[in-house]
């Protein structure tokens, strides 16, 4: 255990926690409108990432171009992924189980593609995507791409709390969650306001796919399983459904990630994850931000 | 704005969390740990390998029989008159992802072949090449043919550890020597005592390494970080672990890491704060390139930190895809384009000369493992032997392989008939790996 690096891992974690928070809402989001895992929002974090980096290196774009088209195609592959997994199974009125199952499903499919058309090696966005500028304060070092992502996932967060607070989309997507019934009865377009739930889920995804691929300068097909166990933990820490819960959940869980490789060791990492989460849970076991009561109906 | 009140979910998910996370923990490893030996790299490039092994070619053993008899891949140079000639089977990767490796193996191949049967006087060789295409199955496949329908003496290859696996105990059950010239994992020769190889294995070229870099870089304490779910990095680093101990070097702290993961910045930034003079990696390729890169840029460690490198860094699209990062990486290997020997100087000057591009390491193991045969064949005397007789022959003759000149040095085996001779410790400099001087 050494102090000296406190400072320098404690910003390492605000920055991997804004990209895991960004990721977690995808999941959160989905699961308080139509009360389902979506498994497969790690397999559209991993194809944003991978359309953007095919799109900057094999076409030559521009990253600011690349950035918004690559989310929109995530937030579009959103709404095929509920196409084809969700939409025959709500209509049946399959148990949430099936549509965990047909989401895994999906999430395979979407993953073999990936290394079909892209290859399955680790892969890089070419020199000067982004310029490589640091800041050297004492012994910290502080990229302007981390300050960047930081910003935008921010900014991403911010633009989905106002979304859903202010807008009359948010107000259906709200209502839906409520209750789908009530909302059907009051003239809100049930599928369309799903339809756009998985957009902006996905999109979300896609986002910090993205960010997630330009910071650490690697993607791959299997990038989505690194995320995936962090994004559940943060909802479930947040408070399953809860918006603020995941942006704080995913802060927090960044935090603990370097806090343990700085008082425990990086042996430990994720266990010192889980036992956080289990702890969490015994005191407050709706998560920070979940209300006590299950849902009636 | 709460979307959802949900609790008796998030528990029962909670224990399924934890649930997966212990089993992840207990079983993967266990799980992992025999297809991962197996396909441990070979040598140096072999780790890349390792990332595109499950790529394969489609290419069946039933269609191979054919390429086999019709196809350009089948050279056979007629021995001329005199000495009994050896006839080799040599099995590369000249197909697939993977035919860089194989293709180098059997340009230098070619060459030596064509060296020794211009000599006027020792024995001839007779070579039949064959393409596994980085399948076991194939390698079976091929080595079945060599031994029953060419009736070789002796094989050369697999390239692949995972190929010479399945198929050197079928050369071993026939009574047919094989010299492996790119197997590094463990276990290879304890299939038999038919099986030799002239690859030198991680183990051997990890103390030379540490012994190197400590007394060219007056190392005292370092750092050591691997991937704790994968056993070829694994056993590098306790192979690292032990040579740094009998060094007297200081390990000032472990750190480990997910083969699955990219993101090593926490612990590189933890090594960091350690002060270490250098920093020691056990990784496959994958990991390599973006743990250099993420410690000389992201974290920033200092250029005067060495960063010294398992075998899974001995790959010239390592140090590519790393950049300027790799800059200073110190690395183990069984031979170095520099080096500088009469024989290698002749070698790289012909090999270029008729290749367009210099040789790997590959292509020296393959070159040397020919001149292998070669001198057993001379010590083996095979004129009036039946091919049982022959075959036992070259086998007992490659044992007595002693301080043979070669371009990896002078060449025996070991009682275990691994290769034995000194292997060279190399630097990276302007993107090229030079020798550690």
């Amino acid at each position: 255990m050494n102090l000296a690096q406190l400072p320098q891992q404690l910003l390492n974690g605000i920055f991997s926690g804004s990209i895991y928070a960004l990721f977690a809402l995808g999941y959160t989001l989905i699961f308080g409108v139509l009360d389902i895992l979506n498994l497969a929002h790690a397999a559209i974090f991993m194809l944003g990432a991978t359309v953007s980096w095919w799109l900057v290196s094999a076409q030559g774009w521009s990253l600011l171009l690349a950035f918004p088209v690559a989310v929109a195609i995530a937030g579009l592959l959103g709404i095929v992924l509920d196409r084809v997994a969700f939409l025959r199974l709500r209509q049946r009125g399959a148990p949430q189980l099936s549509a965990l199952i047909s989401s895994i499903a999906v999430s395979l499919i979407f993953v073999g593609l990936s290394r079909l058309l892209f290859k399955d090696d680790r892969k890089q966005f070419p020199d000067g995507t982004f310029p490589q500028v640091y800041f050297d304060i004492g012994s910290i070092r502080v990229r302007l791409l981390d300050v960047v992502i930081l910003v935008v996932s921010l900014a991403l967060m911010l633009g989905l709390t106002w979304l859903v607070q202010r807008t009359s989309l948010g107000r259906a997507i709200r209502a839906v969650a409520e209750s789908p019934k009530a909302a059907a009865l009051l003239g809100v377009n049930i599928e369309r306001v799903i339809m756009q739930t998985f957009f902006i889920a996905s999109a979300l995804g896609g986002a910090a796919g993205i960010l997630y691929g330009m910071s650490l300068n690697s993607i791959e097909p299997g990038m989505g399983s690194q995320v995936e166990l962090k994004g559940l933990s943060i909802i479930i820490l947040g408070g399953m459904g809860s918006i603020p819960g995941a942006m704080l959940a995913g802060f927090l869980i960044g935090m603990i990630e370097v806090l343990s490789v700085v008082f425990g060791g990086s042996q430990l990492k994720d266990a010192f994850v889980f036992v956080a989460l289990f702890l969490v849970l015994l005191v407050r076991p709706q998560g920070i931000f979940g209300l006590k009561q299950g849902r009636a109906g | 704005m709460i979307l959802k009140r949900v609790r008796s979910q998030s528990v029962a998910l909670s224990l399924l969390l934890t649930g997966a996370v212990i089993a992840t923990a207990c079983g993967g490893e266990a799980a992992t740990a025999t297809p991962q030996s197996q396909i441990a790299p070979t040598t140096g490039t072999g780790a890349t390998m390792v990332a595109t092994i499950g790529v394969e070619t489609p290419m069946t053993a039933a269609t191979m029989g054919t390429t086999a008899s019709t196809g350009p891949d089948k050279g056979v140079t007629p021995g001329t008159a005199g000495a009994t000639p050896l006839k080799v089977g040599f099995a590369f990767i000249t197909s697939g992802d993977n035919a860089v490796y194989g293709n180098s193996q059997k340009a230098a191949v070619q060459m030596a072949v064509e060296e020794i049967n211009g000599m006027s006087s020792g024995p001839k060789l007779e070579a039949v090449y064959e393409d596994t295409a980085a399948k076991p199955d194939q390698a079976i496949t091929v080595f079945q043919k060599f031994i029953n329908n060419d009736n070789v003496q002796v094989i050369m290859g697999p390239t692949l550890s995972n190929e010479a696996k399945s198929s050197d105990p079928v050369a071993q059950k026939a009574g047919v020597p094989v010299l492996g010239v790119s197997n590094t994992a463990g276990g290879i020769t304890d299939i038999g005592d038919y099986i030799y190889r002239d690859s030198l294995a991680e183990f051997q070229v990890i103390p030379e390494t540490i012994k190197q870099a400590k007394d060219k870089l007056k190392l005292t304490k370092v750092d050591l970080l691997y991937a704790k779910d994968d056993a070829f990095s694994k056993s590098g680093a306790d192979v690292f672990r032990t040579e740094l101990q009998k060094n007297g070097i200081q390990i000032i702290n472990e750190q480990t890491f997910a083969t699955a993961d990219t993101d090593y910045k926490t612990q590189i930034t933890a090594i960091k704060a350690d002060n270490p003079d250098a920093i020691v990696v056990s990784a496959l390729a994958k990991p390599a390139q973006t743990i250099l890169q993420q410690a000389r840029r992201d974290v920033g460690i200092d250029p005067k930190v060495a960063i010294i490198g398992g075998n899974g860094f001995n790959s010239p699209a390592v140090v590519k895809a790393a950049g300027d990062t790799a800059e200073g990486l110190i690395v183990g290997a069984a031979w170095n384009p520099n080096a500088n020997d009469e024989l290698s100087k002749t070698f790289i000057q012909k090999y270029t000369a008729k290749n367009g591009k210099g040789p790997d390491q590959f292509a020296a193991q393959a070159y040397a493992g020919t001149y292998i045969l070669y001198d057993a064949a001379k010590r083996a005397n095979l004129s009036g032997k039946s091919p049982a007789e022959a075959r036992t022959a070259i086998r007992d003759a490659l044992k007595d392989t002693k301080n043979l000149p070669t371009v990896l040095g002078s060449f025996s085996f070991t009682d275990k008939r691994d290769a034995n001779h000194p292997p060279v410790v190399q630097v990276v400099k302007d993107g090229k790996f030079d020798i550690l001087k």
